[in-house]
Order: C-alpha cells, then sequence, then structure tokens
C-alpha cells in the first residue's frame, strides 16, 4: 500500500472506488471515459458512445424531473449527498437505467442508514496491523512480570530506557513540588494555569537548548529562538512532513527505518516515503548511489522528491553516521535542491568510542544552505521520559519555524510539564551525572545482551548508539523470505513470549533481522530472554 | 476534476433535451477528431510508454526552469500557515501579549478582553495545588514512589484513570443529568487537537461542515488548516437574539451541494462562542432531526458546559441521546479543562463519540497530541477530589455571574447593550452605535480605535464571521472587579470621539 488516501482517487480502478462507500463518486465519471478520451475507440464509436449515453441521461433525467425543484430535492435525500455527484455515479455505470434505480434502493445511504467516516480513516485504521503494533498490543495485554507473571511476553519491542529511571526519581522526589509551582513566598498559579505560548516557554528552550549541546557535545551551542517545540517527536516530524513537503511529494527514507515514520509522515500529510534500500554488506550504512538511483527512480514515477529523513543514530540499527557521509549528504541535498530532516532523538544514548556528529555541528561549520537542515530531537530516549511528550524542532529556516510555530496549538506540551522540566534540565548536576550514568548502563546491557546472542550463534551488527541492537537471525527461518521472517516473529511473539521487531517492519530488505530493544529489561531478565531464544532456535533447528 | 466542472449544467439537465444532448456530443466529436490527428505520427506506441514519455518531457522542463542550486522551498500548504495572521482576532492577541495591562506595573497597557480565559478561581486551584501537588505526581503505591507511571509511554489517548475522573467532573458539571462512559473518550492535549483529529475522521479533502455564525475564530484553524475541509456559515441574525434556525441550515446546505460540495455534518458550539446563549432541549431535536435527514454528522463543541450563568438550564447533546432513540453513531462531542476548570495551560481536551470507527482512528491519531503523564496525575487528583470540584463548580458560576453582572450594567450606562446570554466567559455586545459606517470597514475602524486609541483588546463580530457589523466579543473572566471602571472609562473616552464626530 504506497498510495496515501489523496493519490488514490487519481488510481484508475474501478472496484477500488466502488468500495468507498462515500468520498470521490465524482471521480468515476472518468474511468470509463478513458477509453474514449484516449481515443480507442475510433472516430466514430468513440463519439457514439458517449452521445447516445448522454441522451440517455437527458431522458431520463427529463423524465424524472417534473416535480418543482426544490420538492425533487428533499423527495430523495438518501440518494443526494450532493446533487451532482450520485448521478454522475450512475453515469459511470454504463449502460443500465435499471441499474440505476437498483443502486438507489439498494445504496447503503438510505436516508437512515448508517454514517460514514472519512476515506482517510479507513486507511489509518488498517496500518495499524503490522506486526510492529501486534506485538506492542500483546505485550500490553500480558506483560511479564518476574515475580507476578512470570510467563508473560517480554518487551523488547519499544525503543523505552528504563536503566536510569532511579535517578529521574530521586529527582523528582525532591524537587516536583517546587519546580510546578515555583519557589519562594509569590506562586505563580498563573504560569501554569493560563495559555502559554503554544511553541514552548522561552524558557523552557533555553534549558533544551543546553541540554542538547551538552548531550551532543557540541563545541557551539543551539540557539533558542530556533527552537520550537511539540509534544513528542512524532509531532513534531509530522509537523515537518507538513511544512516540507505537499500531498503527492515524497521523502527519501533510507530503510531499515523505524516503524513509526509510515504514520509520522504519511498518515495525515499525504506525503510518500521512497525506500533508499541499505545492505547487511555495507554494515546497513546509508550510500550516495543508492541514495541518487531512488532519487532518479521516484522521479521517473512523476513523484516530486522533497527531501531526505535520516535518523542519527540510526534507528533500528544503531549505528552513528560519520562526518564525510553528512557532508556528503548535504552534498546530494544541495544538488538536488531538497531538505535533509535528521532525526537525533538518540544523540545522547550512544554508548563505545565512537563520536556522535550532528547535522547542527556540520551546517555551524559549514555556512551555506542552513536553511535546507531540520534536526528533530526530544527527551523521549535521552531523558528517558516519554511520558512526558516533548519534541523539538531544531530549523535554521524561518519560513518552516513561523508554519511549525503555529501549527504547535495542535500539539502544545502542558504547562505543569514544561516547568518541571525546566528545573530539572537546569539542575546541570543532575543533568550531567544522568548522561554519564545512563551511558555507562546502556554500554554495559549492551555488551551482556550481544554477548549472550553471540553464544546462540546469533550476530548483531556493531552499533554505538540505542537501546537496541540489530540482530541476523536468518540463519533460524525457515525459509529466506519476508514470510519466514514473520514466522520466526510469531514463534518468538506466541511461544517464546518474546515481543522484538522483525526487519520487514522497518522495511528492511533482507529478511532475517530483528531489533532487540534490551534497555526495558534488568540485568536478571538477560538469561531469561536468552533460554527463551535458545528453545525457539532449538526448535528452528529440529524442523530443518 | 475539471472535466466534470463543465458537464454540471448537463448533467443537471438544465440545458434542455437536445442542447444537454447536442452540446456534449459535439465537444467529443472534436476531441475525438483532434486526438486522431495529434495521433497519426507513432500509433504503434503503447500506451505505458506514452505517459512515460509525457511524463520525463514535463519533468525536463520542470529541471530546466528550476535550475538545480536555489533555496530550498517549503510546501505551498506551509507558506500559507506562515503568513503573517490578518485576521484582528490574531493581531489583538499579539498586541495584548506585547504590552500587557498592569494596574500597576503598566497601568496604559493594553486590556486584554479577546482571549477567553477564566481567572476568576485561581486562588481556590492555587490552594488545592500547594496541599496536594507532589502527592498527587508522585503518588505512593504500596510505600513505594510510582515513576515508571509517569516516565515511560502511557496509553496515547490517556489514561483510564483520567477518563474516569474526566466523566464524573463531566456529568457534575452538567449537573448529573447526563452520564458519560469513559471508553468512549479520547483524550487530547486541548479542544483544538480534538476538533481537527474529529475532522480528519469525518471529512475528507474538499468536504465541507456547516457552521452558524457568528463562531469560535479558531475553527477556521481547526477545521481547515491541515485537514483541508471547509467551512460553510449558516448565518444567525441579532432578531433571533443569534439562535439557529434549522431553515437557514436547510437553505445553506442546498446551496453548498448545488457547488458540488459534500457536505459531511454539522459543528455546533453549545453554549455558543461568541454569544452565550444555549441551544434548547428542541433545537437539539430538530437538529438531530436534520442530520438523520441528510445522513450528516454533529460535532458539538459543549466545551463551555460548566461555566453557566443564570437559571437557564444547559442541555447536553449526550442527554437527548440517552433520552431518546436517535442515531448515536452521527454525533461527537468536544470538551476540555481550559475552560470549565480554567486550566488552559494543562492541555486537556477530548473527544466523546458514540461512533466505534470514529473513535479508532481517533485514538491511533491522539500520538500526535497526546498529554503528559504528569499532567494527568495531578488531573486525577483534582478531579477525583469530589470536595474540590464541587466547590470549585459552584464558586466559578457565582464568580462569573457576578462579573456578568457589573461588565453588562458598565456597558449599559455606556448606552451598549448586550445580547442575552447565560454562559460564557464573554458577553456579545452591540456597538454598531459607535461605528462610523455600518459595513465590516466600519466595525474594523472602531476596533482599531480601542485596541490603538482605548488599549482594549476585543474581538469584532467579523473575526467571528458574524453577518451584521458593530457586535463585539468582551472577555470580562481576565479582569479582576477593579478593572472594570478602568474598561468602561476607556470604552467611554472612543464612544465620546464618535459623538462629537458625527
Amino acid at each position: 500500500m504506497k498510495q496515501t488516501p489523496y493519490s488514490r482517487t487519481r488510481s484508475p480502478e474501478p472496484k477500488k472506488e466502488k468500495t468507498r462507500g462515500g468520498g470521490g463518486t465524482a471521480m468515476r465519471v472518468i474511468v470509463p471515459l478513458q477509453g474514449v478520451v484516449q481515443g480507442r475507440g475510433g472516430l466514430v464509436l468513440g463519439s457514439i458512445i458517449p452521445c447516445a449515453l448522454f441522451y440517455f441521461l437527458q431522458f431520463y433525467l427529463n423524465r424524472h424531473r417534473n416535480e418543482p425543484d426544490d420538492e425533487n430535492e428533499s423527495n430523495s435525500p438518501g440518494q443526494n449527498q450532493t446533487t451532482r455527484s450520485p448521478s454522475s455515479g450512475q453515469l459511470a455505470e454504463h449502460p443500465g437505467l435499471t441499474r440505476n434505480l437498483s443502486r438507489v434502493l439498494l445504496s447503503p445511504r438510505s436516508p437512515r442508514g448508517p454514517v460514514s467516516v472519512s476515506g482517510r480513516v479507513s486507511g489509518i485504521v488498517k496500518d495499524a496491523e503490522s506486526p510492529y503494533y501486534v506485538g506492542l498490543r500483546r505485550v500490553k495485554e500480558d506483560p511479564y512480570d518476574e515475580v507476578d507473571n512470570p510467563n508473560g511476553v517480554i518487551q523488547m519491542g519499544l525503543a523505552e530506557n528504563k536503566l536510569s529511571l532511579d535517578l529521574v526519581k530521586d529527582w523528582l522526589a525532591g524537587n516536583v513540588k517546587e519546580a510546578i509551582l515555583g519557589n519562594g513566598k509569590e506562586l505563580t498559579i498563573g504560569g501554569i494555569a493560563t495559555y502559554q505560548p503554544f511553541d514552548g516557554l522561552m524558557e523552557f528552550k533555553v534549558a533544551v537548548a543546553g541540554f542538547m549541546s551538552q548531550v551532543m557535545e557540541q563545541a557551539t551551542s543551539c540557539d533558542p529562538s530556533q527552537i520550537v517545540l511539540t509534544s513528542g517527536a512524532t509531532p513534531a516530524i509530522e509537523i515537518l512532513s507538513f511544512c516540507l513537503a505537499d500531498a503527492g511529494n515524497a521523502f527519501l527514507v533510507p530503510t531499515p527505518y523505524y516503524p513509526g515514520f509510515d504514520r509520522d509522515v504519511k498518515w495525515r500529510t499525504g506525503v510518500e516515503i521512497v525506500h533508499v534500500p541499505c545492505r547487511s554488506a555495507d554494515n546497513f550504512s546509508l550510500s550516495i548511489a543508492a541514495l541518487d538511483r531512488a532519487f532518479n527512480q521516484a522521479k521517473k514515477r512523476g513523484m516530486k522528491v522533497r527531501g531526505i529523513i535520516i535518523s542519527n543514530p540510526s534507528n533500528p540499527v544503531g549505528n552513528l553516521m560519520s562526518q564525510e557521509t553528512l557532508y556528503s549528504l548535504l552534498d546530494f541535498a544541495r544538488e538536488k535542491n531538497i531538505h535533509i530532516v535528521s532525526n537525533e532523538i538518540l544523540a545522547g544514548c550512544t554508548h563505545g568510542k565512537e563520536k556522535f556528529v550532528s547535522m547542527a555541528e556540520i551546517i555551524d561549520l559549514e555556512d551555506v544552505d542552513r536553511k535546507r537542515v531540520h534536526i528533530v530531537y526530544g527527551l523521549s530516549k535521552d531523558l528517558s521520559l516519554p511520558g512526558f511528550r516533548v519534541g523539538v524542532i531544531y530549523s535554521l529556516n524561518e519560513e518552516v519555524l513561523a508554519a511549525a510555530k503555529k501549527l504547535t496549538r495542535f500539539s502544545s506540551i502542558s504547562a505543569p510539564t514544561q516547568r518541571l522540566l525546566i528545573s530539572m534540565l537546569s539542575d546541570a548536576k543532575f543533568v550531567q551525572t544522568f548522561i554519564t550514568v545512563n551511558r555507562e548502563r546502556l554500554q554495559r546491557m549492551y555488551v551482556q545482551f550481544v554477548g549472550g546472542l553471540k553464544k546462540l550463534g546469533i550476530e548483531c551488527i556493531k552499533s554505538s548508539g540505542g537501546f537496541y541492537c540489530w540482530a541476523n537471525m536468518s540463519g533460524l527461518i525457515s525459509s529466506y523470505s519476508e514470510k519466514g521472517e514473520l514466522k520466526l516473529w510469531d514463534k518468538l511473539l506466541n511461544i517464546a513470549k518474546l515481543n522484538v521487531t522483525p526487519g520487514s517492519s522497518c522495511h528492511c530488505i533482507e529478511p532475517g533481522w530483528f531489533r532487540f530493544c534490551f534497555a526495558t529489561l534488568t540485568e536478571k531478565d538477560i538469561p531469561v530472554v536468552m533460554e527463551r531464544i535458545q528453545k525457539i532456535s532449538e526448535i528452528c533447528k529440529l524442523n530443518s | 476534476m475539471r472535466l466534470i466542472v463543465p458537464l454540471q449544467g448537463v448533467v443537471q439537465g438544465r440545458g434542455g433535451l437536445i442542447l444537454g444532448s447536442l452540446i456534449p456530443c459535439a465537444l467529443f466529436y472534436f476531441l475525438q477528431l483532434y486526438l486522431k490527428r495529434n495521433r497519426s505520427p507513432n500509433s504503434q506506441s503503447s500506451p505505458p510508454s506514452r505517459s512515460t514519455s509525457s511524463s520525463t518531457l514535463a519533468e525536463m522542463t520542470r529541471t530546466l526552469s528550476r535550475g538545480s542550486i536555489g533555496p530550498a522551498r517549503i510546501s505551498s500548504r506551509a507558506i500559507s500557515i506562515a503568513k503573517p495572521n490578518d485576521s484582528p482576532y490574531y493581531i489583538g492577541l499579539d498586541k495584548a501579549s506585547e504590552d500587557p495591562y498592569d494596574r500597576i506595573g503598566n497601568p496604559h497597557g493594553v486590556i486584554q478582553l479577546g482571549l477567553s480565559e477564566n481567572r476568576l478561581c485561581f486562588d481556590l486551584i492555587k490552594k488545592w495545588m500547594l496541599d496536594n501537588l507532589s502527592d498527587s505526581i508522585m503518588r505512593k503505591e504500596g510505600g513505594d514512589l510510582s515513576i515508571s507511571g509517569i516516565a515511560t509511554y502511557q496509553p496515547i489517548d490517556g489514561t483510564m484513570e483520567l477518563k474516569l475522573a474526566m466523566a464524573g467532573f463531566m456529568s457534575r458539571v452538567m449537573g448529573g443529568a447526563v452520564s458519560f462512559e469513559p471508553s468512549q473518550m479520547v483524550l487530547t492535549a486541548g479542544a483544538t487537537p480534538a476538533i481537527e483529529t474529529l475532522c480528519f475522521c469525518l471529512a475528507d479533502h474538499g468536504n465541507a461542515f456547516l457552521v452558524p455564525t457568528p463562531y469560535y475564530p479558531g475553527f477556521d484553524r481547526d477545521v481547515k488548516w491541515r485537514t483541508g475541509v471547509e467551512l460553510i456559515p449558516v448565518h444567525c441574525r441579532s432578531t433571533d437574539n443569534f439562535i439557529l434556525s434549522i431553515t437557514a441550515l436547510d437553505q445553506a446546505f442546498n446551496q453548498t451541494r448545488k457547488r458540488g460540495t459534500k457536505i459531511r455534518g454539522i459543528l455546533l458550539s453549545n453554549p455558543a462562542n461568541p454569544v452565550g446563549n444555549l441551544l434548547s432541549r428542541e433545537m437539539l431535536h430538530g437538529l438531530l432531526d436534520f442530520a438523520q435527514e441528510k445522513n450528516l454528522h454533529i460535532i458539538s463543541d459543549e466545551i463551555f458546559a460548566g461555566s453557566m450563568y443564570g437559571n437557564e438550564k444547559f442541555v447536553s447533546m449526550a442527554e437527548v441521546l440517552d433520552s431518546e432513540n436517535f442515531d448515536k453513531d452521527r454525533v461527537h462531542i468536544i470538551y476540555g479543562l481550559s475552560k470549565d476548570l480554567s486550566l488552559p495551560g494543562f492541555r486537556v481536551g477530548m473527544i466523546y463519540s458514540f461512533n466505534e470507527n470514529v473513535l479508532a482512528a481517533a485514538r491511533k491519531l491522539t500520538r500526535f497530541s497526546s498529554i503528559s503523564a504528569p499532567t494527568q496525575r495531578i488531573l486525577v487528583s483534582m478531579l477525583s477530589d469530589t470536595r474540590f470540584t464541587e466547590e470549585y463548580i459552584e464558586t466559578n458560576k457565582k464568580r462569573i455571574q457576578n462579573m456578568r453582572d457589573l461588565f453588562v450594567a458598565g456597558l449599559k450606562v455606556l448606552g451598549i447593550r448586550c445580547g442575552e446570554s447565560s454562559a460564557g466567559l464573554y458577553c456579545w455586545a452591540d456597538m454598531s452605535k459607535l461605528i462610523p459606517s455600518y459595513s465590516e470597514k466600519g466595525e474594523l475602524e472602531l476596533w482599531d480605535k480601542l485596541l490603538n486609541v482605548a488599549k482594549i483588546n476585543i474581538t469584532p463580530g467579523s473575526a467571528c464571521h458574524c453577518i451584521e457589523p458593530g457586535w463585539f466579543r468582551c472577555c470580562f473572566t481576565t479582569l479582576a472587579q477593579e478593572d472594570i471602571p478602568v474598561v468602561m472609562e476607556r470604552i467611554r473616552k472612543v464612544a465620546d470621539t464618535h459623538a462629537s464626530c458625527s
């Protein structure tokens, strides 16, 4: 399903049109006329058929118009949602006038019939059937607990970090009241109860900018006036997608990518994603050649590419983009005159020795083309506070900022949360401790987990960021295909009770890769997970 | 779509039997002739290759005109959003926030009467927060503080606890006449995204909603900006006290349909914003019948349900549905805590719907505007504290009424009459005697004088798409009682200059 609700109306398949209750009946006219318009029917036939049709239509309409106008309309309220489209719909269903009549009788839109929802909704409801969401639902129904529910499903499909929550808890326990209500005698209830700037309080932007520079270990600092705050990184990406592309335009996205992008970029905006496949042979790192190929292919298909969306550190692989790649990306974007959206939400969750380079750093050094780079950030990963819903758009494009600021009316952060975080992020000692401790703990979990998998013969791509590892389980799949991968995923979820994300959910072109998020576990859970995987791998080997 | 538009008259059969057939026939004949002529050179080529060649051709011309290096352009929809707001509603709000009035700090600043925000009961909220805040966030569970309930991912459409608490609060606010089912709720970060989400779910790009005027200026943003849905005004007049009539609704419906736009529903606010009147039970029945007959949805924005004064009783759409056998699937209610609990900074809105499809889609869409967990925690405790909510609701009503009486009396002394109202944080004042010419232009001139000379920000009727010039919405709950004489004095000055001019 690459088609968005917007482009669907253009599709020449009448079948599809019929299944849609409401919506574009008007478009049906065009479909049967297609042959005529293209001149296939020959000169005479191509004129006679439509002429005859129109004559009959006129005849039919004339007969049924004897009553006065307004009465006619109220007489058949079910049929005419709009006068024009039902009758043009009838026209489409040539040749029978009798069929038209039966259609009215059987019409699902009879006056007392059920009211229809919008066409775009059906796509949204359907989209949620991917293994990614199915797995998340399963965990919710039957979550693992060491003591209470030892046979429950272990959550490894959600990129959430629970390793350092104790630090956050300690801070909150000591500071909540002062943080929200302000310290001192004069309480500032007006500052939290009343309407606040929708794109975030300036104080909060300053605090976030400081935190970002600290996390990214940047020499230069982020400018708070270039920041727009949203309720989570999800709306931040959606807003950028709205601002950078029109419906029907496309973004290039290297695969495998975070399964949520399909929702964030496509659902409401009508924007499309063009995959840029990366392969295990290159360690799943992006090549400009692949980018160029995808760009040209999309162009040939008549699609306008408006930008590239990258995740750095990448999700689900966990590798970092080198400075050289970033420069060549920028060159590519300049050459094609497109935008770059760099999702750096995991910038602070790096482990290992490799140094993270932010796109912000590159454009700081390079004076040109700042306007085409937009960075997405948030506190869900680096401060492990997804429940607080804080996302960031950092852009140097004034137009984008102006539009994004207005759109934050639809997803702003509540004032008490902002006050709370202002104090938390301004507490330099806490922030420093948190970042350091969190990195250490991530590193330790990563080493243990990857080591555990290795013992089972499962190799992971070497990664330096994120809460997950990208594991090659192609040795365990029954057939080297998406089907084989999903079979293994199903076994892992339903027999071993492990929720992991299959590569196909991330649009990986090679089957057999899985994302394991380990930061939701404790160290004690690792042996349990390994044992469960081992069981499955034995079953798989037995079968083959 | 262009093919269809010229055929409209034909399809509707207006052209008469012969003319209606003759014209399209002739057109098709010429089309065929033209196609035939232009096809002779390579009639061999198959249709797919033809279409690709034509698209590459189009691309070539595009790339040629574009030039590869230039500023990266933003989307056309963003350009229209990024433009500075020219509506007086937003201009006034900006002015008031740049130079806000303060009795002591800035006595010549702009007094804010353009934002429907309630500051009358902050003392009660402050007291509650002081006593309960830290316990409500860091709730103790089994002797231990529970951090994972606020730090980790929560249900994106709101926690069940908060939905339960909201259900209780709503039925209390609406006088206990109706109960709400938590499973039919979807919580969003404010009523604004709630309305937008509903629009996404109920209408496709190019469809329309009917909206009685004058309406809340924010609807234009909430409904139209990102969804591509249109609003069709249904004009209400001062002679009817701006009460909606089904006839007007029917008229607007038919007119729009004739233009070929598909109408998917009716959007109303009850209590009405900016007028402040209520829809009677009979009117709600009439609306439901109308919606049923035309197969439309109804979005009822009831965000001011608890901000009532006077003796009239508010009737929720949910109450009418409960009592009679209407088709519930088409009714969707918007609510929020920004007005009735005067907590707009908390960003809590709600979609209450009886339609499972809409709920399923809306739940997924809340991923784009969910409420942060600490805020939900605070509100769960606050709304579950029945002693607090009862005291709050009662005191709030009394204070709103008191302010309204003072404010309306003050305007009356100046010869300004207000529309009859029984709810809301504002009054709807008829200043047509003060406008230099009876037109939108005259109205905006007065608005400009009030904003820039008298330094009072009020919302002109034209921003609310009111069809009659000279009406203004004045929000009085942002004021303290001492401010009322200052406001009246400032208005009097403008009125005097008008009197001396004419």
